[in-house]
C-alpha cells in the first residue's frame, strides 16, 4: 500500500501516474528518440512515460526546461528554485514542491528558507530580496495572474535587474506548466520499503 | 526567430530597445522555444483527438479564462467553420455530455489547478476519452497556463499597471 502525500515536504515522494504510462514495447520510433531509449538504457520514469503520449510536446518542453532553470548569467539557480517553488505552492503541487525545495536547500546548503516557507507559508518572515521573489511567483501564479506594478517595482527595489526579473517570470512560468501535468496525471506518494 | 516576433512577446507589449527588449536578447533562445513550443501544442503533425481548429478554441477559452482578451481573439481568427468556435467561449458549458467533461477539466485545471484530483482524470475518462488524448490536453492547458504567465510577466517588466 502507499499514501498520498499531502503535506509539503522537501523528501521527493515517488510518483504514481493516474493514466496509464506508454508501454515501451508499444512505442514508435519517434517516441523512442525522445525517451532516448537504447539497449543499454531502458530506463525510463513513469512521468517521462505518461507525456511521451504527446511526444511533440515531450520534445520541445525539455530543452526550454533545460534553458529556464540553468542557462547561464541572470538570475541565480537557488533564486529560480524559489519562483519554481512559489508556483508550485500556489498551485499545491507536492512532487514539484518536494524537488525544487530540496534543489534550493542543496544549492544554498541551508533550509531555512524552505523550512520557514513550508512552516507558514506566504505568512512566512524571509529576507527582503527573498520577499519580493516569492511574493512576485506568488502572485503571477494565480489564474489570472495577480501579480502588479508594485509588485515589479520591490523586485526592481530589491536590487533585480532586467535579465534576473526575466528569469523569474520564465522560471514561476514555467511552473504553471510543469505544476499541471506533474500534479493533475499523477498522485504524489510515499515511498514504500523495498521487498 | 528575432524574440520580438514571437507571441508571447508581442502580446506583452514589449517596446523595441528598452531595457526589456535587452532582456530578452539575452534570453532569446527561451523566446525562440516558447514559440517552438507553442506549434508543437497547437499545431502538431498528430493531432490525437484534437484537430487544430479545436485547439485554437481551447486556447481562445484559455486565454480568455486569464483575461488575454488580445490574445484570445488572435487564436478565435484561427479556429474556422468546423463547429469548435463555441467552446472558446467560457460561458459556454457545452452541449453534449462528452463537450462538457471536457470544458470542465479544462477551466479547473486552467484556473485552479491546485483543486485537481483523480476524480477529474477519471470523469475524463468515463466520457470516453482515451489517456493519450488527456495527455495532449494536459499539455494544451499547461503549456498556454505558462505563456499567458510570460505575457502577463513581460507587460508588467514594460510598465503596465
Amino acid at each position: 500500500m502507499s499514501e498520498v502525500v499531502r503535506k509539503f515536504t522537501r523528501t521527493v515522494p515517488q510518483w504514481r501516474p493516474r493514466v496509464t504510462p506508454l508501454k515501451l514495447e508499444e512505442a514508435s520510433d519517434n517516441q523512442l528518440d525522445a525517451l532516448k531509449v537504447t539497449p543499454s538504457n531502458t530506463k525510463v520514469s513513469d512521468y517521462v512515460l505518461v507525456l511521451a503520449h504527446d511526444v511533440e510536446s515531450l520534445k520541445v518542453r525539455s530543452p526550454l526546461f533545460n534553458a529556464i532553470m540553468y542557462d547561464p548569467n541572470g538570475l541565480s539557480r537557488a533564486e529560480r528554485e524559489i519562483g519554481a517553488l512559489a508556483t508550485s505552492m500556489v498551485n499545491r503541487c507536492i512532487y514539484c514542491a518536494a524537488v525544487h525545495a530540496a534543489r534550493h536547500a542543496a544549492l544554498e546548503d541551508s533550509t531555512a528558507l524552505t523550512n520557514a516557507l513550508f512552516e507558514r507559508g506566504a505568512d512566512a518572515d524571509l529576507p527582503p530580496r527573498e520577499r519580493a521573489i516569492f511574493d512576485f511567483a506568488r502572485k503571477l501564479s494565480e489564474t489570472p495572474s495577480q501579480a502588479s506594478a508594485e509588485d515589479m517595482a520591490a523586485l526592481r527595489d530589491a536590487g533585480l535587474d532586467a535579465t534576473e526579473i526575466l528569469d523569474l517570470i520564465l522560471s514561476a512560468a514555467l511552473f504553471g506548466w510543469a505544476n499541471r501535468l506533474m500534479h493533475v496525471l499523477g498522485d504524489p506518494v510515499r515511498k514504500t520499503e523495498s521487498p | 526567430m528575432s524574440p520580438m516576433e514571437t507571441t508571447a512577446v508581442r502580446f506583452g507589449g514589449v517596446v523595441e530597445d528598452g531595457a526589456v527588449a535587452l532582456a530578452l536578447k539575452e534570453r532569446a533562445n527561451i523566446l525562440a522555444m516558447t514559440e517552438d513550443a507553442q506549434a508543437a501544442v497547437l499545431t502538431p503533425r498528430e493531432v490525437g483527438g484534437f484537430p487544430h481548429d479545436m485547439r485554437a478554441a481551447l486556447a481562445a477559452r484559455i486565454a480568455s479564462l486569464h483575461q488575454e482578451e488580445a490574445l484570445a481573439a488572435a487564436h478565435r481568427e484561427r479556429i474556422g467553420d468546423g463547429g469548435y468556435a463555441p467552446l472558446s467561449d467560457p460561458a459556454h458549458p457545452g452541449t453534449t455530455p462528452r463537450d462538457t467533461a471536457l470544458l470542465s477539466f479544462v477551466d479547473k485545471a486552467a484556473a485552479s489547478p491546485k483543486d485537481m484530483a483523480s476524480g477529474d482524470i477519471s470523469a475524463l475518462q468515463a466520457s470516453g476519452m482515451g489517456d493519450a488524448d488527456i495527455v495532449r490536453l494536459c499539455e494544451i492547458i499547461a503549456f498556454l497556463a505558462y505563456q499567458l504567465r510570460v505575457i502577463a510577466g513581460l507587460r508588467l517588466m514594460g510598465g503596465a499597471p
